[in-house]
């Protein structure tokens, strides 16, 4: 797992809102239930279906994959176009940069089209803190992945699923299960349940795929499969991310699974209601066993249901605090105008 | 400033007694209120007319014209309409019809979701005088100058009183 990013507070504006969404490190828990509750908004409550909203007409948003991405890059891209903006999408790995062009250059001349927002992903951890050190001040960066350090509207969508299913966060007991040295969404589930006071975060897996000191992280570790799920409320599977290994972690994907893949008898050990849940790809029996991923538990699909509207969540949200951001600097300026001529009367000198 | 407080139950009365006479009436027609006091207004109407579909309720905070400068009512909830759109008579409630401006949002939300055979505008009050778009309601409860301002409380009683500016203070 990456280092701690220095800065994480660049994301927020002189009113402490929401400026980038670069990771959920340094947030308090009023950022993330905006979030969640602004998301309720966009679900229509009958039929689970998100509209189309005017919101963002007229504003262009770039969508710079560096990295490959299906799921993550349709749900950013139908987000955008639900609430109105105009969408571009950039396979950067055939544009410019492969032409000797650096990021700055691609980026600075990304933003003279008018961008007024990036999602970015990338394969190196710091890329999107990067980026939003360089836009222009009206420039938005929002991270879709960066490295092994953060995928913050994943985590809030899992966030969100969570609480549709058991109303709120606190007082439940989270199992994630799996890849926790290579996952930025692990890193990012792990704050974002902090954050919002999760009872009891729990990470299972192999000593070979945790990080150094995983209990530095404020979660409870588990190597045992059956230990660790016990009366757990949620359980995480996560992907096994082997193309980020470096060597042999696990002998083999068949003994991965019999050690720690899902099956109903181990989800037999959570309580009777909890949820399964996994940010996807699923790779079936290794991971998890299909009749998990398609039983009655599983919330796999709606988690990518209720990918667009937290993204449109988050977008919103941006957007919006610009505005009145700016609402509030013309309003200090004309307060500032009016003591100036308060001033001129009272000394009696002309302006 | 004098206050007035005005006979709600009353405007109701003869809201829904209006609503009545209209050819759509008789077409299983919709309601929809506009979030905050037109829903509050719209429950004591559905209620009286003992319309047989749920009340449908719009919040229009994604559909202000003002977002590029205020940004995002924090307060913004779900719209809850729980049956289709198309081809339904759609009576549309607000408590307080002025610049016309909310009444545009909350057009621009319905034919989001479908297209209604027709809209029937309510509007408890009328500030005449004021409208920067060009609206008119179909019934209105009782017509006041732009002068006057309106504090609306409720769900529960239902109140509203009018802020009459004086002459010497005006």
């Amino acid at each position: 797992m990456s280092a701690k990013l220095a800065g994480p507070n660049i994301q927020l504006n002189e009113l402490g809102k929401l400026k980038h969404f670069l990771t959920l490190e340094g947030l308090k828990a009023h950022h993330l239930t905006e979030i969640l509750d602004t998301a309720e908004s966009f679900i229509n409550p009958v039929t689970n279906e998100i509209k189309k909203v005017p919101i963002l007409r007229g504003k262009s948003i770039m969508n710079l994959f560096f990295e490959p991405s299906t799921r993550t890059r349709t749900t950013f891209e139908i987000a955008e176009k639900r609430l109105s903006a105009d969408v571009e999408s950039l396979d950067i790995q055939t544009s410019a940069t492969k032409k000797g062009e650096s990021l700055l250059d691609t980026l600075w001349n990304l933003q003279a089209m008018q961008a007024d927002m990036f999602v970015i992903r990338h394969s190196e951890s710091g890329a999107a803190h990067f980026f939003s050190q360089h836009v222009a001040p009206h420039v938005h960066v929002m991270n879709a992945g960066d490295g092994q350090h953060a995928h913050p509207t994943q985590a809030m969508l899992d966030m969100f699923t969570i609480r549709k299913h058991k109303g709120d966060i606190f007082d439940l007991t989270v199992a994630i299960v799996g890849d926790v040295l290579h996952s930025r969404v692990v890193r990012s589930q792990i704050q974002a349940l902090s954050i919002l006071e999760a009872r009891e975060i729990r990470v299972i897996g192999p000593k070979t795929l945790m990080p150094e000191s995983p209990e530095a992280m404020g979660v409870h570790v588990y190597h045992n499969m059956e230990e660790g799920l016990k009366d757990v409320d949620v359980v995480i599977m996560v992907r096994l991310q082997n193309e980020r290994m470096t060597s042999a972690l696990i002998p083999s994907e068949k003994e991965f699974f019999k050690l720690y893949g899902l099956t109903e008898e181990r989800l037999a050990l959570a309580k009777p209601d909890a949820i399964v849940m996994h940010p996807g790809p699923i790779n079936r029996g290794v991971e998890i066993d299909s009749a998990v991923a398609d039983g009655p538990q599983s919330v796999i699909l709606e988690q990518v249901t209720y990918g667009i509207a937290v993204r449109m969540a988050v977008m919103s949200i941006i957007m919006s605090n610009a505005a009145q951001l700016a609402q509030h600097k013309l309003e200090q300026e004309q307060q500032a105008s009016l003591d100036l001529i308060e001033y001129n009367v009272q000394t009696g000198d002309t302006l | 400033m004098t206050e007035l407080d005005i006979d709600v139950p009353q405007l109701i009365t003869k809201i829904c007694e209006q609503l009545k006479q209209k050819p759509m009436f008789n077409q299983s027609p919709k309601m929809i209120g506009i979030r905050t006091g037109g829903e509050w207004v719209a429950q004591k109407i559905h209620q009286q007319l003992d319309l047989s579909d749920e009340l449908g309720v719009i919040d229009i905070a994604f559909y202000r014209d003002d977002f590029s400068k205020i940004g995002l009512n924090p307060t913004v909830k779900p719209s809850h309409i729980p049956w289709d759109i198309d081809n339904q008579h759609i009576i549309l409630v607000d408590d307080v019809l002025y610049t016309g401006r909310t009444t545009r949002a909350a057009l621009n939300e319905i034919f989001d979701y479908g297209r209604p055979a027709s809209v029937t505008l309510v509007a408890l009050l009328d500030r005449k005088g004021c409208r920067e778009l060009p609206f008119q309601a179909d019934i209105v409860g009782e017509s006041l100058e732009c002068s006057q301002t309106i504090k609306l409380t409720g769900p529960e009683p239902l109140k509203v009183t009018i802020l009459e500016q004086s002459e010497e203070t005006a």
